[in-house]
Parts: C-alpha cells; structure tokens; sequence
C-alpha cells in the first residue's frame, strides 16, 4: 500500500497526470454519449468536467498541477480558432450568397445574448467585474478571457461563464428550437446550427457537428463570425460608455 | 503554417486577440491553392476534437466555487436565461430572412 502511495504522489506531481486524466475522462465521456445515442443531456464536455472535477477534489490534486498537464490541450484552443478558417473557405459561395442575412443574425444575435447577460447581471445584482465578465460569454473560451481582460473582467470567471453558456446552448438548444417550431430541412439545420454557434460558441458548435453536418458547419462559421464581431464590438461599446 | 499565423497574430498588436487574426490570415492564406490540403486535414483533426479542448477550462470551475456557492443561482440563471435570448433571437432573424428569400423567389 505505501508504495502505490508513493506512486500516486509521484504520478500526481507530473504534468503527464492532468493530460492523462482529461484524455483518458473524455473518452469514457465520448463513449458513453455515442452509447446513449448522442443524448443531449449526457453531454461528453459536461461529464467530463464533473468527473475530473471530482477527481481533483477527492484526490487533493490543486487545479493549477492539473492544469500544468492539461494546458497541452488547452493550448490546441488558439489553433483550434485558427481552424475555422477552413469551414469558412468551403462554404464561401453559401458565404457571400447569403452574407447580409447572417451577419445581421450574428450581430443582433450577439447582442440581443451579450445584452441581456448584462442586463440581467445587473438586475440581481451580482458585484460589477461579475457582470463584466458576462458580456463576452457567448464567445469562444480564450477570446472571451481576452476581451474580459480588456473590459476590466475576471479572465478565468469569463472562461467559466462561457463554458457554462455553451453547454447551456448545447443542452438545451433542441428543446429550444423545437418549441420555436424551427423545422429540420436544410434551411432549418442552417439556421439552428449558426444559432447554436452565435450563442454557445464551440460547445454548441461541437454539438451542432454531431447531429447535423450542415448544423455544424454553420455553426462553426457562426463562431467564427461572433469571434471577430465580439472582439471588436465590446470592447469598443465599452470605451465609448 | 497555423503557428506561421498565431506568430504573425502575437506580434502585430491589433484589439483582436491573436487567434482571430491568425483565422483572418489564414483565411487569406487559403486563395492559394498549395495549402489546401494540409490545412484541411490539420483543420479537420482540430475542429473534430473541439469538445475536448474545452474539458480543461471547464474544469478551471472548480476554482471559483466560492464566488459560485455565495451567487451561483444568480449567475446561473442569468446565463440560462441570456442563452436562450441569444439562440432565440439568432434563430428568428435568420429565418425571417430565409422566408423573406422564399417569397421573393
């Protein structure tokens, strides 16, 4: 027994444990949601956070050892952004077919999301860099902590908020555009995939990709476009305010 | 060539953050027919385990379970509430446009 101790401890001191562990956490999660037929609420990002998270706890491992193992994947998020360009590319003709509509659905889309974040923040009275770290919550994870920072937010809370809201987008999204009577032919998987990517960002474009290939491209550019439009936009709104 | 561009991004100080411009840039990149397919399989690998590069931060949580317990319902459900005034709203304009192009055509 002392030595399977000792053994956990020198494990649990290398960055090799934080990948390991995400890795080996988010498999199981895969699996169990391709079991469950892609069931919404097993949702693999949601499990495996909670498990890992309850692992971190039970075992006494600090997030920052974690995360120096984990920060291998975490990384791969700037390339991942970077990525999107190639969704982009091969849908240029749908692109500039269509360009007006879905940059007005982006830009209304976005701030009817950012808007009512704040707004709502405000109203129950949660502390000032609280409400400020909602505003880029509908934002992919990095860029979110990044324009916080600019806003004067908390950068690590940003990046909860967000996570938090993509797994709100994909959870809940079908419901959501079921009861909006939102149909499922190509013009309806268009419009529900780049309404998942504008406010639930890569959680729900990850979904999105899952259930319906043309959902998940449109959802991927939808994330692109929020990207660009949100770095821009609020940091500037809150410059002129 | 992706880490051409998040080089590219770091260095040139613009309020975009770094991965934005490197999508812009690659973006641009991808008129030149020689990077096509490299790009492709490189981008289809990443964005095929975009779930996965979220479980870190999403674990990052745990860290702020204090802040969370003393106004986790209110963060909470101003977050349901905003997603869902987000995806409504998105999903309804744009298909206010597709039926507005239906009937034009």
């Amino acid at each position: 027994m002392p030595k399977f101790v000792e053994l956990w401890v020198y494990l649990s001191a290398t960055p090799l444990f934080g990948l390991t562990a995400t890795l080996v956490v988010y498999v199981l999660a895969q699996a169990l949601y391709a079991h469950l037929n892609q069931a919404a609420w097993a949702n693999p990002v949601l499990w495996s956070v909670v498990t890992l998270a309850s692992l971190l706890t039970v075992t006494g491992v600090d997030y920052p050892t974690y995360f120096s193992g984990a920060q291998f994947i975490h990384f791969l998020l700037g390339p991942a952004v970077v990525a999107l360009a190639w969704p982009l590319w091969e849908r240029r003709i749908a692109l500039r077919q269509h360009w007006r509509a879905l940059l007005a659905a982006a830009t209304v889309g976005g701030v009817a999301a950012s808007g009512s974040a704040l707004l709502l923040g405000w109203l129950v009275g949660l502390p000032t860099d609280v409400v400020l770290s909602l505003a880029p919550k509908s934002v992919t994870a990095p860029v979110a902590m990044g324009i916080a920072d600019k806003i004067g937010g908390i950068p690590a809370l940003a990046a909860v908020f967000a996570v938090v809201t993509g797994m709100v987008g994909a959870l809940s999204g079908k419901a959501l555009f079921g009861l909006l009577k939102i149909p499922t032919d190509a013009h309806g998987w268009m419009a529900r995939g780049y309404a998942l990517g504008t406010a639930a960002h890569g959680i729900g474009a990850a979904r999105a990709m899952q259930v319906n290939a043309d959902a998940g491209a449109f959802a991927g550019l939808a994330l692109g476009v929020q990207v660009v439009l949100a770095s821009l936009l609020i940091p500037l709104l809150f410059r002129l305010f | 060539m992706q880490s051409l561009g998040e080089l590219l991004s770091r260095g040139l100080n613009l309020p975009f953050p770094g991965p934005v411009i490197g999508m812009l840039l690659l973006l641009m990149a991808l008129r030149l027919p020689v990077v096509h397919e490299p790009v492709a399989a490189c981008a289809n690998f990443l964005l095929s385990h975009l779930s996965l590069l979220f479980v870190p931060v999403g674990v990052g949580v745990m860290t702020h379970l204090g802040l969370l317990g003393q106004y986790g319902v209110r963060m909470a459900l101003v977050i349901v509430l905003s997603t869902w005034c987000g995806l409504a709203v998105t999903v309804l304009v744009l298909r206010a446009f597709q039926r507005r192009n239906a009937n034009d055509a």
